[in-house]
């Protein structure tokens, strides 16, 4: 059990590498903040498909088979890891449905990339695997009928909404290799802060990634400091002010050094509202901006606290609260 | 601050993080919003006016004018939610192009044309009536309850 | 000129009030036109809503309650004329050219256009 670290942490004996990642994204995003930053940029929301969820599917197909391309090819994937935000996982089973290699879903909500590195990373480091393809997407029109209206009711956003963030986001765990490290993670619990307000995925989700930080903390005896940067996604703005608040009540101060990948997508002036969301958010931040600076040794420590929202359409309408989850994953260069 | 996580204490932090967030919760421009719900909302209605007068100048009665005013005043509206400019609309006006027939008729259309994806039965069929279905319902059960009294006192 | 004034005013001080039950309490869009046709029927009813139509003309008719207006009065008429039957058939009758307008009309609409997102 020397991997177990405190109550809640792991790390690994033989951190395994991040030997690639591939993005793609729509033209919203592709329009923002990190907009020269993708491997590809769709030119509709549709792609060519017949269907938003379809064009889901098919981009996290080509983000897996980019990401394996650079540096192997399929056949040396011994898993592939991958959720999304759809019932069913939708896209995710469909993206792998032409891949051939063995698969695991996943559902972590907005967390999910954090939570398939984190496995991924316990299947190499654990002797199970020593290649790891690991994926996740979201579209904003295949979210936005699914979790509320059609696309073309004409409904006004609250302040607090996000917006989903259309696109995926792929990476390559390998054993050895060349790389940025994955060196310790914080498996998360579920965290129910009481709010039923489905807009404020934000807000309900801070204290889960505020429980998630703090025993990350404890359990390795770390600073904030020791990162050079930690993000969180997707909080957005009002989430990413509770979570600074919720560390500052625990006597951490984290404003220094903490950027929530919500607020690193869009710019102001797109509209998005309290900021960006779906399990893309996270993925793009991490494999199209993060992961390139860790290469070139411009970020040496992160630390990425997914988020995830649990919530589902049956359960808001029968009036439960959001019950939500964090888990942290520490990369090194 | 109370802890988080566990049962202990559970509910004494859920009500001290509603505060919290209460505190921090951004609130819509309520005057901006009310401006434009305001403007847009009397504009489509003096817009179903000017077509009323159109009715009335036929010869029609004003009872036999109401129906073909709102077939005129939902058709547009089906034809700009097929457009993809009404949802824009809906953006800025709020109640403003809700609160109309119109709007109304968005409901109808716009989860029509989404779910025709999933087939015309189940799909098209079924799901256009996901918020006008609603509106029916409870205004024919009231328009049912008002009656009976009606009749019960006549 | 008055009757288009009025009709603006009217209408869109009902739009305002259906802007501020979406902004100030956690009501969606389709509770707030529930919520109106049941209340232009409940006013309707009460005899309170014919006189707004007379002052707001499409002012007062064009928003949902009036909806809500047609349907109670279309009953109240057809009570008048059929008796215990008119409480079925008149809310229908009365609403039957918007209702199959926005079915007919948003049935095409779906079928030729394709969601832009």
């Amino acid at each position: 059990m020397d991997k177990k670290h405190g109550k809640q942490s792991i790390s690994f004996a033989a951190p395994p590498a991040m030997t690639a990642t591939a993005t793609v994204a729509g033209p919203m995003e592709g329009d923002g903040l990190l907009g020269g930053q993708f491997d590809r940029i769709l030119e509709d929301n549709l792609a060519g498909q017949d269907s938003w969820e379809k064009s889901e599917a098919a981009m996290l197909e080509w983000a897996i088979r980019t990401a394996v391309a650079r540096g192997g090819t399929l056949a040396d994937i011994d898993f592939i890891l991958a959720g999304d935000l759809l019932n069913q996982l939708m896209s995710a089973h469909f993206a792998v449905r032409g891949l051939g290699r063995p698969f695991l879903g996943l559902y972590g909500a907005c967390s999910t990339m954090a939570e398939s590195l984190l496995i991924g990373a316990i299947l190499i480091d654990g002797g199970f695997a020593s290649r790891v393809a690991v994926g996740v997407s979201s579209h904003h029109d295949a979210a936005e009928r699914q979790y509320r209206y059609p696309t073309e009711q004409g409904v006004q956003r609250p302040p607090l909404a996000q917006w989903t963030v259309t696109g995926a986001g792929s990476a390559v765990l390998t054993q050895g290799g060349a790389g940025p490290k994955v060196t310790a993670a914080t498996v998360g619990k579920v965290v129910d802060a009481g709010l039923k307000d489905v807009n404020a995925m934000g807000p309900a989700m801070a204290p889960a990634a505020a429980d998630t930080l703090w025993h990350h903390l404890q359990d390795f005896g770390r600073q904030p400091g020791y990162y050079d940067i930690i993000l969180t996604g997707d909080l957005g703005q009002i989430g990413k002010k509770l979570l600074i608040q919720l560390m500052q009540e625990k006597g951490v101060d984290i404003a220094a050094n903490y950027e929530d990948c919500g607020l690193m997508i869009y710019r102001d002036d797109q509209d998005p509202h309290a900021g960006a969301s779906g399990c893309a958010a996270s993925a793009l931040v991490l494999c199209a901006h993060a992961y390139p600076l860790l290469v070139i040794g411009r970020l040496k420590r992160i630390l990425l606290i997914g988020t995830g929202s649990l919530h589902s359409t049956t359960s808001y309408q029968q009036k439960e609260s959001i019950p939500c989850i964090a888990h942290a994953v520490a990369i090194e260069a | 601050m109370p802890a988080s996580d566990g049962s202990e204490g559970q509910q004494e932090f859920q009500k001290w993080y509603q505060a919290q967030f209460n505190q921090v919760k951004p609130k819509p421009p309520i005057v901006k919003n009310a401006l434009w719900a305001f403007v847009v909302g009397g504009l489509i209605c003096t817009f179903g006016q000017v077509i009323l007068n159109y009715f009335l100048g036929l010869g029609l009665s004003m009872k036999e004018a109401a129906g073909p005013t709102s077939a005129v005043l939902i058709f547009l509206a089906a034809l700009f939610t097929g457009l993809g400019v009404y949802d824009e609309l809906g953006r800025y006006a709020g109640a403003g192009s809700i609160v109309p027939i119109t709007g109304f008729a968005n409901s109808i259309v716009a989860p029509a044309m989404e779910f025709k994806r999933e087939g015309y039965v189940f799909g098209l069929g079924a799901k256009m009536f996901v918020i006008a279905g609603p509106v029916i319902v409870y205004g024919l059960v009231t328009a049912f309850v008002i009656g009976l009294i009606y009749w019960l006192r006549h | 000129m008055q009757t288009y004034l009025m009709a603006f005013i009217i209408g869109g001080l009902i739009c305002i009030i259906g802007q501020l039950l979406m902004d100030l309490t956690p009501l969606t869009p389709a509770h707030v036109l529930v919520l109106f046709v049941v209340l232009g029927g409940i006013l309707s009813g009460l005899g309170l809503y014919q006189p707004l139509v007379e002052m707001g003309g499409a002012g007062a008719t064009v928003p949902l309650p009036g909806f809500g207006h047609s349907l109670v009065s279309g009953t109240i008429e057809d009570i008048n004329k059929y008796g215990f039957t008119g409480i079925f058939s008149g809310a229908l009758r009365a609403t039957a050219t918007g209702i199959t307008a926005a079915v007919v009309f948003g049935f095409l609409a779906a079928v030729t256009f394709k969601p832009k997102g």
